[in-house]
C-alpha cells in the first residue's frame, strides 16, 4: 500500500513535535505516489511555456515553474518534479537539487493557509518568540506542522523585511503587522473558521495554492486591494510634513 | 534641528494609489527616461559618475564606475539585474518602496539599462513578499501597455525587456553571484570572483547588478542633476538615503535623509527610545554590521563614518534594542539564521555558523565556560576573510562586536547558570495584559 502524502496531517499531542525536514518519499517509483492529474499536467504545461519565454533561456524557468505544480498540489511532489525536468530537458535530480535548497518550496502538502511568524532577532525579542511559542501550543503543532483540519500550517519565519512592524507574522506570505499573541491566537482561530482576516497590508487571503500561482508571475487581479503604504512606511514622510522639510528643488542643470 | 529630510523615493508613498502609473506620471514620473534617451549613453554614465551615487545594497560602491565596468562593443547581450532580494536581518526599505512606489525602479531599470546597453533587464524580488509582488508586475505591465518597456521606446530605437524573477526564500540569494545562479535555474550559491559580473555575469555575459534603491535613485539624478544630488549628503557619500529605524523606538519607521545624518539626530527628531528606557546596543546597517552601543550615537551614518569605528554602513537598517534585552540571545538568534541561511558551500561558513549555535546553546543553557568565549573568537578569525562570499564574513560581525562590548554579560550567562534576563520584559506588550 502506497503512503497518502497527506497523512502528516495529525494532531500533535505536545507542542514540541521535532522539526520535518527530509521527505523520504524521494526515490526511484516516488512519482507514482501522489500523480499529477492529466489536467494539472496541461495547465503547468501552458502557463510553463508562457514562463519559459520570459528568458533567453529556459532553464531560467525553473524557479517559476516549480510555483506553477505547487499550485497543483500545494507542494512540489516527486510527480511535479518530474514533469518540470521534462518540460526544461534536465533530470529528477537537477530538479530536485534545486527545490530542496529553497524554503518556500513545501515538500509536503501544506495547509491552506502557511502561517509564519518571524523569530529573526528583532521580532523574537518585541514578541515573536512569545507568539511562536503560544501558537504551537494553541494549535498543538511544531514547526512546519499541519492542524488535522488542513487549515494551517505553523512555522517560523526569518526577517521579512517589515522591522518597523514588529512583531510580524505572514499568512500565505501576506503581511500581518504589530502582533501580540493574543492577535496571533485569533488570526489562527478566524483561518481555522474560515473567516480569513483581511492582511494589514496586503490583498484579502487567497489558498496557499492560488498564491503560489501569482508567485510563477501571475497576476490575479488584486493589486488594487491594501493601502499604498503602511504607518511606519510613512513616519519619515509624515515627519518631514510635520517639520515643513523637503528635499532641495530642482534646478535648471538637469542632465547636465 | 541639525538635519533636513529629504523625502525623494518616499515622498510620494502617502498619497491615494501611489503604485499606479497614474499617480506616479502625476508627480513627474518617465520625465527623466524621455530626459535619458535624448542623451548618450556614456553621457547618461558619466552623470551617475558625477553625482557619487554609491550602491544602496551594503557595500556602497560607485554605481557609475560599476557601469563604466561593462564593456562596450563587445557583442554580447548585456544584463541590468537588479537586486529585490531584500532578506539582510533589520533592513525593511526596499520592500515598501516597491509596494507604494514600484514605477520609480521601473523608471531606474529603464535608464540603467539604456546606460549599460542592455535590452533585458531581470528584477529579482524575493518571494515572502506576495503584495509587493503584485504591485510590482503590475507596475511592469503598465509600463508595456504606456509602451515604456518594449521595442522602440518612446520611438527612440531603444528596445528593453522587463522580467521580474520572484525568489522562493533563501537569504543567500542577495549575494549577487548566488543571485545568478539562481536565476539561472541553480540553488543559488555563490560564484568565485573574478570573473566579475561586470565581465561574466547572467548566461556570462556582462552584467550590472544594482539594489533597489540605488537603481530608483536613478531617475532623481536625470531630472535634479549631479549637483542638486550631491548638495545632499557628504562629500564621499551624497545623495538622500532611507534609514531604517526599528525595535525599542517611539517611533520606528523609514525616514528618508542625506547620508551622514547621525542616530542621536534621528532619535531626537523621531521621539527617541520607547518609554522609559535607554539604548543598549545597535546596527547600524543589518545584522551583518557590527554592533555599536550608545557611545557611538554620533558617528555620522555615510559610508566613511562607522568603518571608522569598526562597523559598516550596511543597508542603513538601524534596529535598536535597550536595556530590558540580553545581547547573548540576540546574538544567538542571529547566529541561528545564519546557519539556516548558508548555502553549505564552503567549509567556514558552513561548518562556524553550525558551531555558533552549538556554543551559543550552551550559554543559554548555562553550561558554558570561559573557553567557549575563546572558541567563538577563534571561530570568527577562521571564518573572517575565509569564507567563499559575505555572508560567512557578516556572521562573525554580531558575534565579535557583542564580545568586544558585552563580554560581561556572556560570563554572567555561566556564572549565573543561565540567561539573567527576563524575555518578557523586552516584548512591545510587556506590562500589558497579552
Amino acid at each position: 500500500m502506497t503512503a497518502d502524502p497527506r497523512v502528516p496531517r495529525q494532531q500533535a499531542s505536545s507542542a514540541d513535535l521535532p522539526t520535518v525536514t527530509l521527505d523520504p518519499r524521494l526515490g526511484p517509483g516516488a512519482a507514482a505516489i501522489d500523480p499529477l492529474s492529466d489536467d494539472a499536467k496541461q495547465r503547468v504545461r501552458e502557463l510553463g511555456a508562457q514562463v519559459m519565454a520570459r528568458y533567453p533561456r529556459s532553464r531560467s524557468a525553473m524557479m517559476p515553474l516549480l510555483y506553477l505544480v505547487q499550485a497543483e498540489q500545494g507542494y512540489v511532489s516527486p510527480d511535479g518534479i518530474k514533469l518540470v525536468a521534462e518540460m526544461l530537458g534536465l533530470t529528477t535530480a537537477e530538479v530536485a537539487a534545486v527545490s530542496t535548497f529553497y524554503t518556500m518550496y513545501k515538500r509536503r502538502p501544506c495547509g491552506d493557509y502557511a502561517v509564519g511568524v518571524c523569530t529573526n532577532t528583532l521580532c523574537a525579542i518585541l514578541g515573536g518568540d512569545a507568539i511562536f511559542e503560544a501558537l504551537k501550543e494553541h494549535l498543538g503543532v511544531g514547526n512546519n506542522g499541519t492542524t488535522a483540519d488542513g487549515k494551517v500550517t505553523l512555522e517560523h519565519i526569518e526577517c521579512n523585511a517589515a522591522c518597523d512592524y514588529a512583531p510580524v507574522m505572514m499568512v500565505n506570505w501576506e503581511f500581518f503587522d504589530n502582533q501580540t499573541v493574543e492577535s496571533a491566537k485569533e488570526l489562527v482561530d478566524q483561518l481555522r473558521a474560515g473567516n480569513p482576516p483581511i492582511p494589514t497590508r496586503g490583498a484579502a487571503l487567497r489558498t496557499h495554492t492560488e498564491t503560489s500561482r501569482v508567485l510563477a508571475g501571475f497576476a490575479d487581479g488584486a493589486v488594487g486591494q491594501g493601502p499604498s503604504a503602511g504607518p511606519a512606511s510613512l513616519a519619515g514622510v509624515e515627519l518631514a510634513k510635520d517639520r515643513n522639510e523637503t528635499a532641495p528643488a530642482m534646478g535648471q542643470e538637469a542632465g547636465s | 534641528m541639525t538635519f533636513n529630510l529629504t523625502p525623494v523615493l518616499t515622498a510620494s508613498w502617502g498619497s491615494d494609489q501611489s503604485w499606479t502609473l497614474g499617480a506616479y506620471e502625476r508627480t513627474g514620473g518617465y520625465q527623466a527616461l524621455r530626459q535619458a534617451l535624448d542623451m548618450e549613453p556614456d553621457a547618461l554614465i558619466q552623470l551617475v559618475k558625477d553625482s557619487g551615487l554609491r550602491g544602496r545594497g551594503g557595500a556602497g560602491f560607485p554605481t557609475g564606475m560599476k557601469w563604466g565596468f561593462i564593456p562596450q562593443g563587445d557583442g554580447k547581450p548585456h544584463y541590468l539585474v537588479v537586486n529585490a532580494d531584500e532578506s539582510e536581518p533589520g533592513t525593511c526599505k526596499d520592500i515598501p518602496l516597491l509596494m507604494a512606489n514600484p514605477h520609480v525602479l521601473v523608471e531606474g531599470v529603464l535608464i540603467s539599462a539604456y546606460a549599460i546597453r542592455a535590452n533585458h533587464a531581470f528584477i529579482y524580488v524575493r518571494g515572502e513578499v506576495l503584495h509587493v509582488i503584485r504591485r510590482l508586475l503590475n507596475a511592469v505591465e503598465e509600463a508595456k501597455v504606456a509602451g515604456y518597456v518594449g521595442n522602440n521606446v518612446l520611438g527612440k530605437g531603444f528596445d528593453v525587456d522587463v522580467t521580474v524573477h520572484i525568489g522562493a526564500g533563501a537569504y543567500i540569494c542577495g549575494e549577487e553571484t548566488a543571485l545568478l545562479e539562481s536565476l539561472e535555474g541553480f540553488r543559488g550559491q555563490p560564484r568565485l570572483r573574478p570573473p566579475f559580473p561586470a565581465v561574466e555575469g547572467l548566461y556570462a555575459c556582462p552584467t550590472v547588478i544594482n539594489n533597489v534603491e540605488t537603481i530608483s535613485s536613478v531617475p532623481a539624478i536625470v531630472r535634479g542633476g549631479a549637483q542638486w544630488f550631491r548638495s545632499m549628503g557628504t562629500e564621499k557619500s551624497p545623495g538622500f538615503k532611507i534609514f531604517s529605524l526599528s525595535g525599542h523606538v517611539a517611533r520606528p519607521g523609514q525616514y528618508e535623509a542625506p547620508l551622514g545624518i547621525t542616530l542621536r539626530e534621528l532619535l531626537d527628531a523621531t521621539g527617541g527610545m520607547r518609554g522609559g528606557h535607554e539604548l543598549k546596543f545597535w546596527t547600524p546597517g543589518g545584522s551583518s554590521t557590527p554592533l555599536f552601543t550608545a557611545e557611538h550615537l554620533d558617528v555620522p551614518l555615510d559610508f566613511e563614518g562607522p568603518p571608522q569605528h569598526g562597523s559598516m554602513l550596511g543597508t542603513t537598517a538601524l534596529q535598536l534594542f535597550d536595556e530590558t534585552t540580553c545581547v547573548v540571545r540576540a546574538v544567538k538568534r542571529w547566529c541561528e539564521f545564519y546557519a539556516h541561511e548558508s548555502c553549505g558551500k564552503c567549509t567556514p561558513c558552513r561548518e562556524g555558523t553550525f558551531w555558533y549555535v552549538q556554543i551559543y546553546e550552551r550559554l543559554e543553557n548555562g553550561t558554558a565556560t570561559e573557553e567557549d568565549i575563546t572558541t567563538l573568537l577563534d571561530l570568527s578569525d577562521n571564518i573572517l576573510g575565509r569564507a567563499f562570499c559575505a555572508l560567512g564574513d557578516g556572521a562573525t560581525s554580531p558575534v565579535t562586536s557583542s564580545i568586544q562590548f558585552f563580554r560581561d554579560e556572556y560570563v554572567a550567562h555561566f556564572e549565573q547558570g543561565g540567561c539573567p534576563f527576563d524575555p518578557v520584559a523586552s516584548t512591545v506588550f510587556a506590562g500589558a495584559n497579552a
